[in-house]
């Protein structure tokens, strides 16, 4: 998928140079310089299709984050659309209550839209794709039934008058200003996030769920804010779509607009902001040029999706995406720098042990841990070896949050660790990494690495959105911290690379960076040195060393006999979810059962 | 009132039921929900008045016709959107592409056929009344398929091998079971269950391009009732979405109805996503 951030206009944040930041926003700058100097070419006929451009994008730059960013298939979009453009209609023309300025009703419509699009988008939280993308549809459906039926606020089939704004905004120019001033606020507002904290978590929930939740992602409080965001920008394109009609029947709000809206997110490609700009205008202005095939209209939409998905599933935005497509050094060698670690981490933490106490947990009817007690000390190197299927991974992901213990507990700091609740760990500055790397392959290494240190943003999605100064120093620092991290485990020269073109090997280290950026009091990796080579499994040792050093404690597990005893203080190994035998590398090395069992003579 | 609220419930609920099914033949062999399972629905009615109504075909041909149609629809939709989606990484991307398949034959239909509901013929010479052929077919045709697809899954070796499938799709590969052949068939008899749920559903549906969306809608909440690739579930959510529909509809009136339906199904996804039968999904980590 297409990296999203480098099409956003990231000022200051962006690029190592001076002038780096302004080369993002040229083509919006572009865009907008055509935009306002469209009058003076444009006879009014005109003024209609660039106001519904604009219209078409206030809403489609929220859905963006929900279907773009965040992954989210949410195809009936258009019952926002509907909601806002009968809430401004009715609260204007004060048939049901007083009559209301335009420019409160179209807040309002706001608010309604903001609450309606939490309702629709809650569902997200539980259901995955296919399930999520019905209720979408039956939402839509419900809601263009009720506009027909409700004849007492909607007019039902006959419909009502759309709202007429006050001068300078009553002549159609001044309508399309009025739209394009809104359009640009909402593309600023959408860039901002998608470069923000917010934006990176939406393309970790979507790319990687896993991933986000062990950096600490919340997806409900993420995804409500988005959708309250989304929500709140479709309610007042509905406003601005009911006054451009001039009168609105729910016939207006067809599935076709739902459909629209999806393709030119998908056009435009997943993870951009000037993608699905690009698709909204092309698909808004399309029609004018083919009004012979106007019945086809829907038909050639549907086709264009269906070409879409199957041949550019990157849409626009990755076939522009030049950068990442310039070949990378083939013989690429990572070289860790463990003496970077203080720039990061404080040396000489004092930390408390992390506990478990008779941690049993059966999947089925198989015991998986059986009576576990283990204790990892700060500043130790804990390795947790055993034969397949001895419950290695599996007291990972108890420690990790991820699965309930059916008995025992995890304890840190006397507290006892919230089972089967992964995103807390974060909070409690435990890392980790996964047998499989986890990447968030749409996003750059940097990105990726950043992602770690969520936890640490203290700024709130509307400072986000507003640009406002904790914003700016959250970023400021989180892509310090990410820098610094890289260096150390020397992946500082692939930051701006797409992570799904990195090698396996860098792929495990960037998963470290990662951890890091928790400045970790403990950090679980899991067979970090599987499908590394033998010079890069030596390196990896002395960086785990190094890391422990700074007070972190490790907890490793591994197949590599070598690697176990060359770093280990300690070493735990497990059969069957029992201790085998524990002590240090020495006691265990002589350990007849282990060497019967395991490790062999 | 209550006779008619049962007849035209069950009428309506065994299409619901029927759209359900082949919404699950189709997710045992692909493990993808298809938007095309309302398509073939609308279809179903379609063909049955184009074949029947407007070429004079007699009854049996244009019911065979209607059926093959489904099939075909069925197996373009196999080849077209969910074959080269499911060799692809973003798996995922069969609800858009099989979407899209989905409103280009409803667009299809309403541009080449009408835009208007078209009557359907009638099949045999009974009714009218509680007892017409037009409440009855369906539940029948209901029963008829059910009971088909349950010795076709248990005892049938084709229908052990889509089982196989179903359950563990490498492990059906490495024991060398033609799998996408398999798959292929599953939605040939997707489809021709679904155009069946049109055909048998015509009078009460009539043969209209907008039963798309509908049927795709109101054919999954017994999908998710009854739990995924659950056909007897199926069967059962479906009778009872189109009781209860038939029920609020003449007691409170039909935006009441389909906001109840839409509240509960909501509901029923979010308290037991796998369904009300179902089991929980496996490990993740």
């Amino acid at each position: 998928m297409a990296d999203g951030m480098t099409s956003a206009p990231r000022p200051r944040t962006a690029g190592t140079g001076g002038q780096g930041w302004l080369q993002p926003l040229l083509p919006f700058l572009g865009l907008g310089a055509i935009a306002v100097c469209l009058p003076l070419v444009g006879d009014s006929y005109w003024s209609i299709i660039a106001s519904r451009a604009c219209i078409y994008w206030i809403l489609v730059s929220g859905l963006n984050l929900v279907v773009g960013f965040g992954g989210q298939i949410a195809i009936g979009w258009v019952a926002l659309l509907t909601l806002g453009a009968y809430t401004t209609s009715v609260l204007t023309a004060g048939t049901v209550t007083p009559a209301f300025s335009p420019y409160l009703a179209l807040a309002l419509s706001g608010v309604v839209g903001a609450i309606a699009g939490v309702i629709v988008g809650l569902p997200a939280l539980r259901l995955r794709t296919f399930y999520f993308a019905m209720t979408t549809l039956g939402f839509a459906t419900i809601v263009t039934q009720i506009a027909l039926a409700w004849q007492s606020v909607t007019g039902g089939g006959v419909g009502v008058a759309g709202p007429v704004f006050p001068a300078p905004f009553d002549s159609s120019w001044g309508f399309y200003y009025f739209c394009l001033g809104l359009a640009s606020i909402c593309t600023w507002m959408t860039a901002n996030i998608a470069a923000s904290r917010f934006g990176r978590a939406l393309v970790a929930i979507r790319d990687s769920e896993v991933a986000a939740e062990a950096a600490g992602i919340s997806k409900p409080m993420l995804l409500v804010v988005v959708f309250l965001f989304s929500g709140a920008v479709a309610g007042i394109a509905g406003g601005l779509f009911a006054s451009l009609q001039s009168y609105i029947t729910p016939d207006a709000f067809t599935f076709d607009l739902s459909v629209l809206f999806f393709i030119a997110i998908l056009i435009g490609g997943r993870g951009s902001i000037m993608g699905p700009l690009l698709g909204t205008i092309l698909l808004t202005v399309l029609p004018e040029f083919a009004a012979p095939l106007v019945a086809w209209s829907t038909f050639l939409y549907a086709a264009l999706l269906l070409v879409i998905v199957l041949v550019i599933p990157g849409g626009i935005a990755e076939l522009l995406d030049f950068k990442n497509r310039r070949p990378l050094e083939r013989h690429r060698e990572i070289i860790p720098r463990p003496e970077l670690l203080t720039d990061l981490l404080d040396a000489n933490r004092k930390g408390t042990p992390l506990t478990l106490e008779t941690i049993t947990l059966s999947f089925g009817g198989v015991r998986a841990i059986d009576g576990l007690d283990l204790e990892l000390r700060p500043g130790e190197v804990h390795g947790l070896i055993g034969p397949n299927g001895s419950g290695k991974t599996t007291t990972l992901n108890v420690i990790s949050g991820y699965y309930a213990p059916d008995n025992g507990e995890v304890r840190l700091n006397g507290a006892v660790l919230a089972p089967k609740a992964p995103t807390t760990r974060a909070g409690h500055r435990i890392a980790r990494t996964f047998q499989t790397p986890r990447l968030i392959g749409g996003a750059s290494v940097l990105q990726n690495v950043m992602i770690g240190g969520s936890v640490d943003g203290h700024c709130t999605f509307a400072e986000a959105m507003l640009m406002l100064p904790r914003h700016l120093r959250d970023e400021a620092t989180l892509r310090r911290s990410a820098m610094a991290a890289l260096a150390i485990v020397g992946l500082d020269l692939l930051a701006a690379v797409r992570a799904d073109r990195l090698q396996h090997s860098e792929l495990r280290f960037m998963e470290i960076a990662r951890a890091l950026m928790l400045r970790p009091a403990f950090v679980l990796l899991d067979e970090p040195a599987a499908g590394l080579s033998a010079e890069e499994i030596r390196r990896l040792g002395a960086l785990i060393v190094a890391i422990t050093r700074t007070g972190t404690g490790v907890l490793l597990v591994e197949h590599h006999a070598d690697l176990i005893f060359d770093i280990c203080d300690r070493v735990t190994v497990l059969n069957l979810g029992k201790v085998l035998a524990a002590g240090t590398p020495a006691e265990i090395r002589s350990h007849r059962e282990v060497v019967n069992a395991y490790l062999g003579a | 009132m209550i006779e008619s609220i049962v007849v035209y419930g069950l009428a309506i609920g065994a299409v619901y039921a029927l759209i359900g099914i082949t919404y699950n033949v189709m997710f045992t062999a692909s493990r993808v929900f298809s938007f095309t399972a309302g398509a073939v629905g609308m279809l179903g009615g379609v063909f049955g008045a184009l074949f029947i109504n407007r070429l004079g075909l007699p009854v049996v041909v244009g019911f065979v016709l209607s059926l093959a149609g489904g099939a075909l629809v069925g197996v373009v939709t196999e080849v077209v959107t969910v074959r080269p989606v499911l060799k692809s990484l973003e798996q995922h991307l069969y609800v858009l592409s099989t979407l899209a398949f989905a409103l280009l034959i409803q667009q299809f239909t309403a541009i080449m056929w009408s835009t208007e509901p078209q009557p359907f013929p009638r099949l045999l010479p009974f009714g009218p009344g509680l007892l017409d052929q037009q409440f009855w077919i369906p539940v029948l045709a209901c029963v008829a398929t059910l009971v088909g697809l349950e010795l076709l899954y248990r005892r049938t070796l084709v229908g052990r091998a889509f089982m196989a499938i179903s359950e563990d799709t490498y492990a059906a590969r490495a024991i060398g079971l033609p799998e996408q052949g398999l798959r292929m068939t599953s939605f040939a008899l997707a489809g021709a269950i679904g155009a069946l749920a049109g055909f048998a559903g015509g009078e009460v549906l009539l043969a209209f391009f907008a039963n798309e969306p509908m049927l795709n809608f109101y054919g999954f909440v017994p999908v998710a009732l009854g739990g995924m690739g659950n056909n007897r579930g199926a069967v059962v959510g479906g009778f009872a979405l189109g009781l209860f529909q038939q029920a609020a509809n003449f007691l409170v009136g039909g935006i009441f109805a389909s906001v109840a339906v839409f509240v509960v199904f909501i509901i029923v996804l979010l308290v037991r996503p796998e369904g009300l039968a179902g089991a929980a999904a496996g490990r993740r980590v």
